[in-house]
């Protein structure tokens, strides 16, 4: 299965072992992560796939810093940002995540480049520097002469491409997408995993989908399987 | 990230609109209703101030306020003339007496019987003719407000205006003849009753025949005692309530305070406008903040600090709030110049109240902006991917 010229131990991006995570209390409670193992190597495009229910967001929210888990461990990079201060973690995010969402979460009476500029400003750039930068992450994502338009102005792909600029913008180690290509149809969802891949995937940054849009299968290195809060499987090979 | 939160604020049409809107009325609110109690409470010893020149006021002890005048008999006043400090003194007729109208018609008004030789507690300013003219025979003057308002003569037709009384028009008063020798000005005062003035020796004759007519005898100090010290050597030496001009404005002021509701009414619309501009504001701020609650937690999810969605928060907060009372302060500015001088409903617009309703709007949009921040600071970012 694993090719023979890759090193035995390849710089992780994430390390995730025995994470649980449950939801509520007393007999409403529910055990959405039940002892999590899995590595994201970096330079990898890592898809998380299963039925709907069985932990795929909780898990990806864990990694991605924004809910602590109740056990386990989970390292970004060789660091338990558990162990952070509440500052710090807030910082480490600001710094190393980009995020996607199913529903874009552009900000409405935001034109794309100032949507993109969001992340670069939370990091205390100068809007004038950080907007110069959202144009150029905007061409990379085709979308130029869209910089001011308002995200009402723009159809779902487009949408979604100004989504991945402004994850990438801040150039994070880790950006996570909770189902990317799920509010578009067929064709537009290739598009934009085509641009997902050409430009988060390097070799110090990993990217962690989770889907079912098994579409998009095919983008992937390596698909985890989850199912009831477990890893159930991981596809080494595509 | 200011400049995000204020393009957030600005975006929203609607609810900006409304916040600004919300917190203009509770200015204005804030701002006017002071504003015209202060007007009115100032008319109430209006005419003290108008009848500038004498230190003193001499009264009767039972005197309550201004408009309240208790007659003493005549010759009280030859004794004030005695008492040591006093440089001279004046005897004034104040009472209310029914004006007769061509058609009949009869309006009270406050009748001024002035010191015959000096004429002092004269209007200040004479629109039309001379105050010495009230030495002709039957001579009254009448001020301005009540000469265009309530004695002016009926119109002859239903749909015709009243005509403004005039000098040499006629009036009768008490059956007797009064001739319009001029027109003045006066402030306007609480009663808003229209002010006709004549000699002391006319008025008490337009009063009937009662035997003590003296309203108020209007003394000048020797400049060589402190006010005070002659008013309450008159009252040792004469037994008449004796004060200075301030003294018996503050008296009159208190007096109108306690004795009607003015106060609880005026007092009771600001704290409606403040509470209105509280509940209103902070609801529509809370609103627009629940509506972009999605987007906090996104950028809280993006490295956003507490401490920078506070200030975002605080920023949105502040400036509707600049806003919000640059607008209401200036409409009230407007309404304070409109109605400047009128005898009817007018405002005093002064430093005190801009900084009073000031601060009671920066509370209000701490308040919204409190309840909004504790919302989003309480956000779990992990519903970005709800
Ligand atoms: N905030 C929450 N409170 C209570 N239960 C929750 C909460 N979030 C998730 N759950 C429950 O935890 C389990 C896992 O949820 P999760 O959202 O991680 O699933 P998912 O794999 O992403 O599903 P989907 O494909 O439908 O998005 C589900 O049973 C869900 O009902
Ligand atoms: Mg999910």
């Amino acid at each position: 299965m694993s090719d023979p010229v890759t090193p035995a131990t390849p710089t992780l991006a994430v390390r995730c072992s025995g994470i649980t995570k449950h939801y509520g209390v007393g007999e409403a409670q529910v055990l959405a992560l039940r002892g999590i193992d899995l590595d994201v190597r970096a330079g990898e495009l890592l898809m998380l796939v299963g039925p709907s229910g069985c932990g795929k967001t909780t898990l990806i929210s864990v990694i991605a810093g924004i809910l602590d888990q109740d056990e386990g461990s989970c390292m970004l990079f060789g660091r338990d940002i558990k162990q952070f201060s509440q500052e710090e973690r807030v910082s480490y995010r600001g710094k190393n995540i980009g995020f996607v969402f199913q529903s874009f979460n552009l900000i409405p009476t935001l034109t794309a480049a100032e949507n993109v500029a969001i992340p670069l400003l939370i990091n205390g750039m100068k809007m004038d520097a950080a907007l110069v930068e959202a144009r150029e992450r905007l061409r990379e994502v085709s979308l130029e002469g869209r910089e001011e338009s308002l995200p009402t102005q723009l159809s779902g792909g487009q949408q979604q491409r100004v989504a991945i600029a402004r994850a990438l913008v801040h150039k994070p180690k880790l950006v996570v997408c909770d189902e990317p290509t799920s509010a578009l149809d067929g064709e537009t969802g290739r598009k934009v995993m085509e641009v997902l891949k050409q430009l988060a995937v390097g070799s110090d940054r990993a990217l962690v989908i989770v889907t079912h849009d098994s579409r998009i299968y095919d983008f992937a290195d390596r698909i985890a399987h989850m199912e009831d809060g477990r890893i159930v499987s991981v596809d080494e090979s595509h | 990230m200011f400049q995000i939160a204020l393009k957030m604020l600005f975006g929203d049409r609607g609810k900006y609109f409304g916040i600004i809107t919300g917190i203009a009325l509770a200015s204005l609110l804030m701002i006017q209703q002071p504003g015209i109690l202060i007007s009115i409470f100032s008319r109430t010893y209006s005419f003290i101030s108008d009848v500038a020149l004498p230190d003193i006021w001499v009264m009767d002890p039972m005197v309550k306020y201004v408009d309240d005048s208790q007659p003493m008999l005549d010759t009280e006043l030859y004794r004030i003339r005695g008492v040591k400090g006093v440089e001279w003194a004046v005897p004034l007729y104040k009472g209310n007496q029914r004006v007769r109208l061509a058609d009949g018609q009869l309006v009270g008004s406050n009748l001024l019987g002035l010191d015959d030789a000096t004429l002092i507690g004269g209007p200040a300013v004479m629109l039309k003719g001379r105050l010495a003219d009230l030495r002709l025979p039957d001579a009254v003057i009448v001020d301005e407000a009540g000469a265009t308002g309530r004695l002016a003569k009926p119109a002859t037709t239903p749909e015709g205006k009243p005509t403004p009384l005039q000098v040499g028009d006629i009036l009768e008063i008490n059956d007797k003849r009064a001739l319009v020798v001029g027109i003045a000005q006066a402030r306007a005062t609480f009663q808003s009753q229209p002010i006709i003035y004549t000699t002391y020796t006319r008025a008490t004759s337009f009063a009937l025949s009662e035997r003590k007519q003296l309203s108020y005898i209007l003394v000048k100090a020797k400049s060589d005692e402190s006010l005070q010290t002659v008013a309450r050597r008159i009252t040792h030496d004469t037994g008449m309530a004796a004060r200075t001009a301030q003294e018996f404005k503050d008296m009159t002021f208190r007096y109108i305070l306690n004795n009607t509701s003015i106060l609880t009414n005026f007092g009771f619309v600001v704290v409606v406008g403040f509470i209105v501009g509280a509940a209103v504001t902070g609801q529509i701020f809370y609103n627009f903040t629940l509506d972009n609650l999605r987007y906090f937690a996104v950028f809280k999810a993006m490295g956003a600090t507490d401490r920078m969605l506070r200030r975002m928060i605080l920023l949105q907060a502040l400036l509707v709030g600049f806003v919000g009372f640059g607008l209401g302060a200036g409409a009230t500015a407007l309404f304070a110049a409109a109605t400047r001088g009128r005898a009817g409903l007018s405002m005093t617009l002064n430093w005190e109240l801009l900084v009073g309703s000031g601060i009671a709007v920066a509370l209000i949009v701490l308040f919204a902006a409190l309840i909004s921040v504790r919302k989003v600071l309480r956000l779990e970012p992990a519903v970005v991917f709800k």
